[in-house]
C-alpha cells in the first residue's frame, strides 16, 4: 500500500468531484467526500495528499488538517488491507467484547497502529458502532460483523490470509 | 393484549420493516410508498402540514422530544435566503441503533417524509448526514436516492408540480459530536464538528448562515403516516403529550436485543419480558440506562415505568433516544462506568474547558478506581468534577458524561468502595 510521492487526483476523479462539489452551498462542504476518495485512491492521507486536496478544493493547508485530524475515519497513517475494529463500549463490552478483542490481537500479533508483517490487518478498539443488537460487532473495512465470537474472527482472519477477498 | 401478540402491535416506521426488499422502489410502492404524495404536493400547503403535525403531537425522536411542528414553525418565511432541511442520521449515541434500520430496510419511507417536509418548509436542497461507519445504509440511501430522481420524485418539478428539491447523502467520519445538531451543521460546511453558541438556532441562522431545520430519521419517517391519516389519528396512539410509537433500541443483558416499535406508554417490563426475551440472568434488572448511555440511570424499582418522555423524566432521567441499556447482575458497574468515561473524553471536541479537561480526568481517576487503585478522595473527585462540568459548556456531551458517573455513585456507591477495598483489604 504505497502511495506515489506527488499523489494525484485522475482527470476523471477530478471531474467527479466538480460535480459533487457544485451539488452544495460551498465548495467546501466537499471536503469530507474528498477526503474519503483520496483516502481510497491514495489508501492513506499524507500530508502531500492533503496539500493536493486543499489545492483542489481551494483551501488552506490548515483547513483540510484541522478536518482530517478531527474525525477518526481518516488516516494520517497506512493500515493493512484488512481493517478490524472491535465495538468495546457498554452493550458490546457486557458481551464479551474485551475478551474478543484480546483474543483477536493475540491471533494476529499486532497491536493498535501496527500491521502484520504480510500488510493484510490492521487492528483498532472503536467507540459504539451502532448496532448493539448485534453486540459485540466487529467492523471489516466497514462491513459489520454482528455478534462475532472468536471463533468467527479467526475463520476470518484465515480465509483473508489464504487469500480470499472479503 | 401487548403481550399476547406483540406482531400485531400499532407500528409507524416499521409498519413494512419486515417486508423483503422494501428498499426497491417498485416493491416499497407496492406497500404504499408515496401514495399520498400527489395529494400532499397539489391539495396541501405549508400552513396545513405545519398543523397537522402540530396537532399530531410528534416530538423529535433524536433525543431532545421537542415537538416537531412547533420547530418547523420558528422557520422564518421569505428571507430572501434559501431554507435547508438536514436529517440527522449521525446516530451515535451509545445504546442507538433504530436510524439504521429505517434506512436500510425501507429507506423510501425517509425519503418520503423528506420530501413532504421540504414542501412544507419551502426547501430545495435537503441534505442526510450519516455516520461514516453506516457505509452499507449509504450506499442502500443513495441506490434509493437515485430511483427517485428517476421517477420524479426528486429533482426538477417533482411529479409535474411547481415543488423542486434536491436530496443527497453525506457521510460523516466517525464525531459523535456531530449528533448535535450545530455541530452537524458544522461538518456539512466542511468543518470539524464543535457545537456552536444558540441562539442564533438553526431555524433562523443554521447552514451557511440560512435558516435550516434539522429533523431525526425517525421524526421524519413519521411525516407520511400523520399526513396520510391525520395530526388526530397519531395524536390518539401513545399517551397525552407522548404521541405515537416510539422504536426502542434494547441491547446488553437481554435475550433478544434488537428495535422494537411500540406505542407509547408500553411498560418498561413488557418491553424487556414480552418482547425482548427476558434479561439474561434474574429476573430484575440491575441497571436500566433508559435513552442512551447520556442519560442517568434508573434501577429496578423503575421496571414498571410507562415509556414516555414524561413518565421517564419524573423517574429522574430521558427517554432519549429510546435507546436502552439493559444492565443485569452480572455487570461490573464501574468497569462499564469507566468505560463510557473513555467513550467521552475521546469524542469531547476539546472547545469548553470544563468538558475537555473534565471528561480527561474522570476517566483518569475512573481507571485508577477500576484497576483496584482508588480512594474515597477519588470519589469525591469524581463527584465534585461531574457536578462542576455540567450546565458549564456550549452543548450537553458534558452532562452525558457526568450522567453514568454520578447515577453510579447515587445508587451503587457500595459497589464502588467495594473496589476501592480490593488492593488495602
Amino acid at each position: 500500500m504505497s502511495a506515489p510521492d506527488k499523489p494525484q487526483f485522475s482527470e476523471a476523479r477530478l471531474a467527479e468531484i466538480d460535480a459533487l462539489a457544485a451539488r452544495y452551498p460551498s465548495r467546501k462542504s466537499a471536503l469530507m467526500p474528498v477526503l474519503y476518495m483520496a483516502q481510497q485512491d491514495f489508501g492513506y492521507l499524507s500530508m502531500d495528499t492533503q496539500k493536493m486536496v486543499a489545492e483542489v478544493l481551494g483551501l488552506r493547508l490548515m483547513e483540510v488538517r484541522e478536518v482530517v485530524t478531527f474525525y477518526t475515519m481518516f488516516k494520517e497513517q497506512p493500515t493493512g488491507k484488512y481493517l478490524l475494529e472491535v465495538c468495546t463500549n457498554a452493550s458490546c463490552m457486557v458481551n464479551g467484547a474485551d475478551a474478543l478483542y484480546a483474543h483477536m490481537k493475540n491471533t494476529l500479533g499486532i497491536e493498535p497502529g501496527q500491521i502484520t508483517e504480510d500488510g493484510l490487518f490492521s487492528i483498532n478498539e472503536v467507540e459504539c458502532a451502532g448496532a448493539c443488537a448485534g453486540a459485540p460487532v466487529v467492523q471489516v473495512n466497514n462491513m459489520y460483523h454482528e455478534k462475532a465470537t472468536a471463533t468467527d474472527m479467526d475463520a476470518l482472519i484465515s480465509r483473508i490470509r489464504a487469500g480470499e477477498v472479503i | 393484549m401487548l403481550s399476547s401478540d406483540p406482531k400485531k402491535v400499532q407500528r409507524i416506521c416499521f409498519a413494512n420493516i419486515e417486508v423483503e426488499n422494501m428498499n426497491k422502489l417498485e416493491v416499497a410502492k407496492a406497500h404504499g410508498a408515496y401514495a399520498f404524495l400527489p395529494t400532499v404536493l397539489k391539495d396541501f400547503d405549508a400552513d396545513k402540514i405545519i398543523d397537522e403535525v402540530k396537532v399530531s403531537g410528534l416530538r423529535g425522536r433524536g433525543g431532545a422530544g421537542f415537538p416537531t411542528g412547533l420547530k418547523w414553525s420558528f422557520v422564518p418565511r421569505n428571507t430572501g435566503k434559501p431554507t435547508y432541511l438536514l436529517c440527522n442520521a449521525d446516530e451515535g449515541e451509545p445504546g442507538t441503533f433504530k436510524d439504521r434500520d429505517i434506512m436500510r430496510f425501507d429507506p423510501h419511507l425517509l425519503i418520503e417524509g423528506m420530501i413532504m417536509a421540504g414542501f412544507a418548509l419551502g426547501v430545495k436542497d435537503a441534505y442526510i448526514y450519516i455516520r461514516g461507519e453506516f457505509l452499507h445504509e449509504y450506499n442502500v440511501m443513495c441506490a434509493a436516492i437515485d430511483e427517485a430522481y428517476a421517477a420524479n420524485l426528486l429533482g426538477d418539478n417533482i411529479l409535474g408540480t411547481d415543488f423542486s428539491m434536491n436530496l443527497m447523502m453525506h457521510r460523516g467520519a466517525g464525531a459523535y459530536i456531530c449528533g448535535e445538531e450545530t455541530a452537524l451543521i458544522e461538518s456539512l460546511e466542511g468543518k470539524s464538528g464543535r457545537p456552536r453558541f444558540k441562539p442564533p438556532f438553526p431555524a433562523v441562522e443554521g447552514f451557511y448562515g440560512c435558516p435550516t431545520v434539522v429533523n431525526n430519521v425517525e421524526t421524519l419517517a413519521t411525516v407520511p403516516a400523520i399526513l396520510e391519516h391525520g395530526g388526530a389519528w397519531h395524536a390518539a396512539i401513545g399517551r397525552p403529550n407522548n404521541t405515537g410509537c416510539k422504536i426502542f433500541s434494547v441491547s446488553g443483558n437481554v435475550n433478544k436485543p434488537g428495535n422494537y416499535e411500540v406505542p407509547m406508554g408500553t411498560s418498561l417490563k413488557t418491553l424487556v419480558e414480552d418482547y425482548c426475551g427476558g434479561l439474561q440472568h434474574g429476573t430484575v434488572p440491575k441497571v436500566v440506562i433508559p435513552g442512551g448511555s447520556s442519560t442517568p440511570w434508573l434501577t429496578a424499582e423503575h421496571y414498571d415505568v410507562p415509556l414516555t418522555y414524561d413518565d421517564i423524566m419524573k423517574a429522574g432521567s430521558f427517554l432519549g433516544s429510546g435507546a436502552i441499556i439493559i444492565l443485569d447482575e452480572t455487570a461490573d458497574l464501574v468497569a462499564v462506568t469507566r468505560r463510557l468515561a473513555h467513550f467521552y473524553a475521546h469524542e469531547s471536541c476539546g472547545q469548553c474547558t470544563p468538558c475537555r479537561e473534565g471528561t480527561g480526568w474522570l476517566e483518569r481517576v475512573l481507571t485508577r478506581v477500576d484497576a483496584g487503585n482508588g480512594t474515597e478522595a477519588d470519589l469525591v473527585v469524581l463527584n465534585d468534577a461531574s457536578k462542576h462540568m455540567a450546565g458549564r459548556t456550549i452543548c450537553a456531551l458534558a452532562e452525558g458524561a457526568a450522567a453514568p458517573i454520578l447515577s453510579m455513585l447515587k445508587y451503587f456507591p457500595d459497589e464502588v468502595r467495594a473496589k476501592l477495598a480490593e488492593k488495602s483489604s
